[in-house]
């Protein structure tokens, strides 16, 4: 086995664990968090300008 | 992430909405669009060359320069004004109606995602090639395919800042070094080391041309624009960050324009070095025109500079690539043109991390096929869709929200010269590709068409139709 081979197996190793890791993260996120607050995302709110906004008010 | 950590941040910190996080600034812009093009740069664009000559490569950047400057200049106007994740998509929704936006959603996240398997298949080709210049032949490419994907996945999942300065950095590396190339062949001693004289000297063959220089007349010229497309494919991927850019009226006309001058640049330089150092017969078919240039330069340094930037500039455009298919997906499925289980963010790393995931096994499964000229031709076929609707789209949106009527970043001059040229030239290279790939060009428009009718007769019942309309803009006129 010369360091070509080593290599190889290094990175289908490697990219298995990011795989892996990435599913296990995604199932621990959904079953810590409701459907509801991770699909909770709306197009056109500019959360910065909304907080310029209370800062230019004051607030 | 650790599971205390998990119900820690659900406990105390969880809002009760999750957006996409809001870090990004022009360069990280310039890094999506230059980065998901330069590797064309780097290969792809030659093939124009054994289509239409050198000369005929030559014209097709120049008009293909034009189609994009047009694309550019478009998209600039309206994202600055729609910032939304989905990018042409999203603007297809507000100003024309929800089958154009569910064909122009499906075109980019099909035009990213092919051209991302391309990319990382190209990687593992350079990986082999690599292993064989150092004496180890037979190295297999698939592993490497994997752990890019895997990788770029990964750092996508993690947060769009890091991933897109990391593409800010190789891209800038890969860019840097055609300039490095230019330099190292002497630009200012004709005949040293380029021959530029020689070269150029095409004759015509006889039966196909009288015109010197172009081996194959005015409809090899033509030809050539299909793959004239490689050497601008994906700048318009800077509108997919419409919706984390900090300033969308700043930043993303700023980013893009710059973008598109940049690639101007490399792909004048990119022309002018290999037409000057590869004959035009090599040139046409090379699988990395400008690693070759660097070799025959004689320079072991460029040689080398070359090789990774080559790597650099393929893994900077499929990074851009998953940032990009992923957003248009979300967006999709985040307005329940797709099942709505696709719109989750990350609640701690801000990001379409179920859309990044479900990508990953179409990337690989595409990647190991190692069927490069088939997976780009899908790509560029769906991405010249896209760009033949933007000159409708960006009509009725002119037409319906005239200047002064609502805020815009930027505003495009000569409109509508921009949109007639855009279309124009979407029909020629359309008729280009058609000449050279068109039993794929009708297989993809019927993938289009059944996916159309699906959408319309099955999926369209499903769509909040009320609540697509998200920009606080004045009623349009004539409604």
């Amino acid at each position: 086995m010369d360091f070509w081979d080593i290599l190889q197996y290094a990175a289908w190793i490697a990219a298995g664990l990011l795989v892996l890791w990435m599913v296990l993260d995604a199932i621990r996120v959904s079953k810590h968090f409701s459907e509801d607050v991770l699909t909770s995302s709306q197009e056109g709110i500019d959360e910065l300008a909304v907080q310029q906004e209370q800062h230019r008010n004051g607030r | 992430m650790s599971d205390v950590a998990l119900k820690q941040a659900a406990d105390q910190t969880t809002p009760s909405v999750i957006n996409l996080k809001k870090v990004l600034g022009p360069a990280h812009v310039w890094a999506l669009g230059v980065g998901i093009v330069l590797v064309g740069e780097f290969m792809g664009w030659n093939f124009s060359v054994g289509k239409g000559g050198a000369y005929g490569s030559l014209i097709a950047c120049w008009v293909v320069g034009l189609l994009y400057t047009c694309v550019a200049m478009i998209d600039s106007e309206i994202t600055s004004t729609v910032a939304a994740a989905g990018g042409q998509y999203a603007q297809a929704k507000h100003t024309t109606g929800p089958l154009m936006a569910f064909n122009v959603g499906l075109y980019l996240v099909m035009a990213y995602t092919m051209l991302e398997a391309a990319d990382v298949l190209v990687i593992g080709d350079l990986v082999t090639m690599g292993a064989e210049e150092l004496g180890r032949p037979g190295v297999d490419p698939h592993p490497f395919v994997f752990f890019m994907v895997a990788a770029l996945a990964f750092l996508n999942y993690r947060g769009v800042f890091m991933a897109l300065s990391v593409n800010f950095l190789i891209t800038a590396v890969a860019f840097v070094s055609i300039i490095i190339l230019w330099v190292g062949v002497h630009p200012f001693s004709p005949g040293e080391i380029t021959q530029h004289a020689e070269m150029l000297a095409i004759q015509p063959l006889p039966e196909l041309s009288n015109v010197p220089g172009l081996p194959y007349g005015w409809m090899g010229v033509l030809a050539s624009f299909q793959f004239g497309i490689w050497y601008y494919l994906g700048i318009e991927g800077t509108c997919q960050a419409a919706e984390e850019v900090r300033s969308a009226g700043r930043s993303l006309p700023l980013g893009t324009m710059t973008g598109m001058i940049t690639l101007l640049i490399a792909a004048a330089l990119t022309w002018w070095i290999c037409a000057g150092m590869l004959p035009w017969d090599y040139l046409g078919q090379a699988l990395a025109p400008l690693y070759d240039a660097s070799k025959m330069s004689g320079s072991t340094f460029l040689h080398v500079l070359l090789w990774v930037a080559t790597v650099f500039s393929a893994t900077a455009s499929a990074n851009g690539c998953i940032n990009d298919a992923s957003r248009a997906w979300f967006s999709m499925g985040r307005d329940r043109y797709l099942p709505q289980w696709f719109s989750a963010v990350h609640p701690k790393y801000r990001t379409p991390y179920r859309s990044i995931l479900f990508l990953i096994p179409i990337a690989v499964a595409f990647g190991f096929t190692g069927l490069l000229a088939q997976t780009i031709t899908f790509s560029i076929l769906s991405g010249l869709l896209g760009y033949t609707f933007m000159p409708i789209n960006v009509m009725k949106f002119r037409r319906k929200w005239p200047l002064g009527t609502i805020k815009r970043g930027y505003v495009h001059p000569g409109h509508p010269i921009p949109a007639i040229v855009l279309f124009i030239l979407c029909v020629a290279t359309l008729f280009a590709v058609f000449l050279g790939f068109g039993a794929q060009l009708l297989a993809m428009m019927m993938f289009y068409i059944l996916a159309s009718i699906w959408f319309v007769f099955h999926r369209y019942k499903y769509v909040r139709r009320g609540d697509q309309f998200t920009m606080a803009w004045p009623r349009p006129r004539g409604y």
